[in-house]
């Protein structure tokens, strides 16, 4: 470039975060140092208004034609700052961001002059690469005006209403054979007690109804490929064994099968046949065959029972590929299985059961008709005790340390519903701390404990034993606002087990290439400013498959998901970092090396000029065949080697030790 | 208000570094290690000053010979870090890197440069303890080693 290089240094004191470890000043002092600085700043807030306008005005005046600010990470704000010099004429790739917040001064608090010299150590390493970069051009690429949502629960119907309300096409991939999640298996919700089948099914129809929403229940995504706007998914559309367009959903079939097996929808308490639908109101109303229980004895599939012929034992799975341009994850949770937490015997003592179970229970389309009962001799139970937090707030392995968030609300929905069913129960309920955070959640905790009569014991239990004479179960643990232990004898204990990550998320994370956080659950693009968003464009989490949340959390966050797929897509059109390889002919010695390495087969090979070719469509600019190359004829833009390498010497310059 | 102190303009004299402290280069993918240190930042998980953080967009980018420069240039130690296998925002950039780095540190080793020197991890963007753990050994094993071989400031 003609130019002469002219690098504008601004150091970030981000209030005190910076400031209060870092000397700024002295940073700044030794910025004006640098080869090619032409000016270096300190300033309260860059990303402020005010902050930003020092360097535009600084690019105005003609000063500096190169930007570095020593702030937070880039990945807060490179965007920002990109806007910034670009709004004002200056080439966005001609900034660069020293990270002396994050990888500085939040992690040398106690080391002010350390944090100051890596801080030094990171402006120089930017200052030097800003001065090798060249201007690029962003890509513009389409957005398909379709959205992908993975998991039909209430999240996922929520995101799928928005989205098609709108216009776009969406499709709603839902592993098991009805839509609703896990709230379907609800009976009640708190705080409002509303019926939670009469707010859901209402939904399901209308996901099912909607000419926009393309419901493929009974499916998995099998493969995803592509980019931001222009995802190619492969959908595995499970054999359901009876035929959708023929199935008239008459109930023949299930009503002559003469197999019975568990019924996951009831947790096991229930049986239901191999032929099924899992609940009543499920949506797609078709049942499906459960190939591991049938026997094909074939009386389903006899004309005399069905009379469309629909059920078809040959059928096989579908692969059907869609084009879309957003991707939104609403996976949901398990429940914890707390059959692992010996102490308290689940599994092993039948009046021990599970918050989701007695959900089942206490719903009226449930095993018992709404009408809760003991598992061992089917009487309705007068003392219950609820234990919290199992499997949650536990520092042990293969427990959580979260919170679960739902399980205290849950306890004392269900303890009230029983209490209004048996007004003389005696119900205790044993907490470590109970949170009712949520709007009308903190009455609904008053009233429970004042007018219901619950009695709440501070106090995790230790064990649990039947009795031998009636089954029932005696409790032992310790009231710890009393400081005495306790024991009781009460006719079902309850485990409000916590909510967990799906043991195929892995899967689902590695297919998107999103990132899990500790808990297991997916990764936000920010915790708090972008909490919809993944770090991969395009592709958005809502409900518990982001971390645990309440039903009003997880529609909030759907239609947040919505609104950020909804905004790509009515631009219709998608800015990407071109950092794409580019191939330098005269140095291509055509081996080839670098086609093996490409994962997204973007290399291609020209037979005739003997060298490799690169779809800058196809890069995701990854830059792993620019390091394979061998002749160092590829180079990836923003990441040239040059770029690269003036990084390392910037910062070891005399040793790279101040 | 902004400071522009003239006087000082290009004045500056840094104070050099009396006692060594191990230089560790960290050469960090952007979705994963990058975001990782970064969570670090925001947990505030306190570390030994001695790690400079430079960004990939994968640790597939890693060139061996950045490696070698950064030894060469007088770096005590070098950390690369992507995601965890089966993780990379690529596909498969870290299945390269977890390929070089192991015989590029044998070759190092041949010629000489400790094997310590050279570290390659795995640390996604929620383990940020696993970073910082990973940067206070690492600290720990370099003042065993001492200096680097080309540390023109500090020698062994």
């Amino acid at each position: 470039m003609a130019d002469e290089i002219k690098i504008g240094v601004y150091v970030c004191h981000c209030g005190v975060n910076i400031a209060g470890v870092i000397n700024t000043t002295e940073v700044m002092e030794f910025a004006k140092t640098l080869p090619h600085v032409a000016l270096a700043k300190e300033y309260k807030f860059m990303c402020s208004d005010n902050g930003q306008d020092l360097i535009k005005q600084d690019i105005k005046d003609g000063l500096i034609n190169r930007v570095v600010v020593a702030a937070c990470s880039p990945r807060m704000h490179e965007p920002t700052f990109r806007r910034t010099v670009s709004s004002v004429g200056m080439n966005q790739f001609l900034f660069a961001q020293a990270n002396i917040r994050e990888h500085a001064s939040w992690v040398n608090m106690k080391d002010p002059e350390g944090a100051t010299r890596i801080a030094k150590d990171h402006l120089r390493m930017q200052v030097a690469k800003v001065a090798q970069l060249e201007p690029l051009e962003t890509q513009v690429v389409q957005v398909t005006p379709a959205s992908l949502i993975i998991g039909g629960g209430i999240a996922g119907m929520n995101a799928a209403l928005d989205l098609a309300d709108q216009g776009f096409d969406v499709y709603l991939v839902e592993k098991e054979p009805t839509i609703g999640g896990h709230m379907a298996q609800l009976d009640k919700t708190f705080p409002t007690m509303d019926c939670s089948a009469c707010i859901l099914t209402p939904k399901m129809v209308d996901v099912n109804q909607h000419p926009k929403i393309h419901l493929m229940a009974y499916s998995e995504v099998e493969d995803v490929e592509g980019y931001v706007g222009n995802f190619t998914v492969t959908v595995r559309k499970k054999s359901k064994y009876v035929d959708s367009e023929k199935c008239t959903s008459c109930g023949e079939c299930i009503e002559n099968c003469p197999v019975t097996a568990p019924n996951e929808f009831d947790l096991g308490l229930a049986k239901r046949k191999a032929v099924y639908i899992p609940f009543p109101q499920a949506v797609p109303g078709v049942p499906t065959i459960d190939m591991d229980s049938c026997i094909k004895c074939g009386i389903c599939a006899d004309k005399s029972v069905c009379e469309p012929e629909a059920i078809d034992y040959e059928m096989k799975d579908e692969l059907v590929e869609i084009e879309v341009g957003t991707i939104i994850v609403a996976t949901g949770y398990d429940p914890y299985d707390p059959t692992e937490m010996k102490e308290y015997a689940f599994e092993k003592y039948d009046n021990v059961i599970t918050g989701m179970q007695m959900e089942r229970l206490l719903s009226s389309y449930g095993p018992t008709l709404g009408k809760p009962v003991r598992p061992s001799d089917g009487t309705a139970p007068h003392t219950l005790a609820w234990l919290q937090c199992v499997g949650s707030r536990n520092f042990r392995p293969g427990m959580h340390n979260y919170c679960s968030r739902v399980c205290c609300m849950y306890a004392m929905k269900q303890a009230r519903q029983y209490k209004e069913k048996h007004p003389d129960a005696k119900i205790y309920i044993f907490y470590m701390d109970i949170r009712a955070f949520g709007k009308g959640y903190e009455e609904f905790y008053e009233i429970a404990s004042r007018e219901y009569g619950i009695t709440f014991v501070r106090g995790r239990l230790a064990e649990v034993y039947e009795s031998p004479d009636d089954k029932s179960i005696i409790i032992r643990g310790e009231d710890t606002l009393m400081q005495t232990p306790i024991e009781l004898k009460v006719d079902m204990l309850v485990l409000s087990v916590g909510v967990e990550a799906r043991p195929d998320s892995d899967k689902i994370a590695q297919l998107l290439t999103i990132q899990k956080s500790d808990d297991g659950f997916f990764l936000e693009a920010h915790p708090k400013l972008r909490p919809v968003d993944t770090l991969t464009a395009g592709i958005y989490v809502a409900g518990v498959a982001q971390g645990p949340k309440d039903i009003p959390d997880a529609v909030a966050q759907a239609k947040g998901a919505a609104s950020g797929a909804a905004i790509l897509m009515a631009k219709g059109e998608v800015e990407i970092e071109p950092y794409y390889s580019v191939v330098d002919a005269a140095k291509c010695s055509g081996c080839k090396a670098c086609q093996s390495q490409c994962p997204f087969g973007a290399i291609g090979f020209d037979e005739q000029a003997n060298i490799a070719t690169i779809n800058i469509a196809k890069c995701k600019g990854c830059g792993t065949c620019a390091a394979t190359c061998p002749c160092q004829a590829i180079s990836q833009n923003h990441f040239k080697e040059p770029q690269m390498v003036a990084i390392i010497n910037g910062v070891l310059k005399d040793g790279g030790l101040y | 208000m902004a400071k522009t102190d003239e006087k000082t303009e290009g004045n500056y004299k840094p104070k050099p570094l009396e006692k060594w402290e191990p230089f560790i280069l960290g050469i960090f993918c952007n979705w994963c290690t990058y975001a990782g240190a970064d969570q670090a930042g925001t947990s505030r998980m306190q570390r030994p000053a001695n790690l400079r953080v430079m960004r990939v967009m994968c640790s597939g980018r890693v060139e061996p010979q950045w490696v070698m420069e950064a030894l060469k240039q007088g770096a005590d130690g070098v950390l690369i870090s992507g995601c965890h296998i089966g993780d990379c925002h690529y596909v498969e950039g870290n299945f390269k890197t977890a390929r070089r780095m192991p015989l590029l540190i044998k070759m190092l080793e041949q010629l000489g440069i400790h094997k310590d020197r050279v570290k390659f991890q795995f640390v996604s963007a929620s383990e940020g303890a696993e970073l910082t753990e990973i940067v206070d050994e690492f600290v720990a094993d370099l003042k065993k080693i001492g200096p680097g071989p080309f540390n023109k400031k500090f020698k062994k």
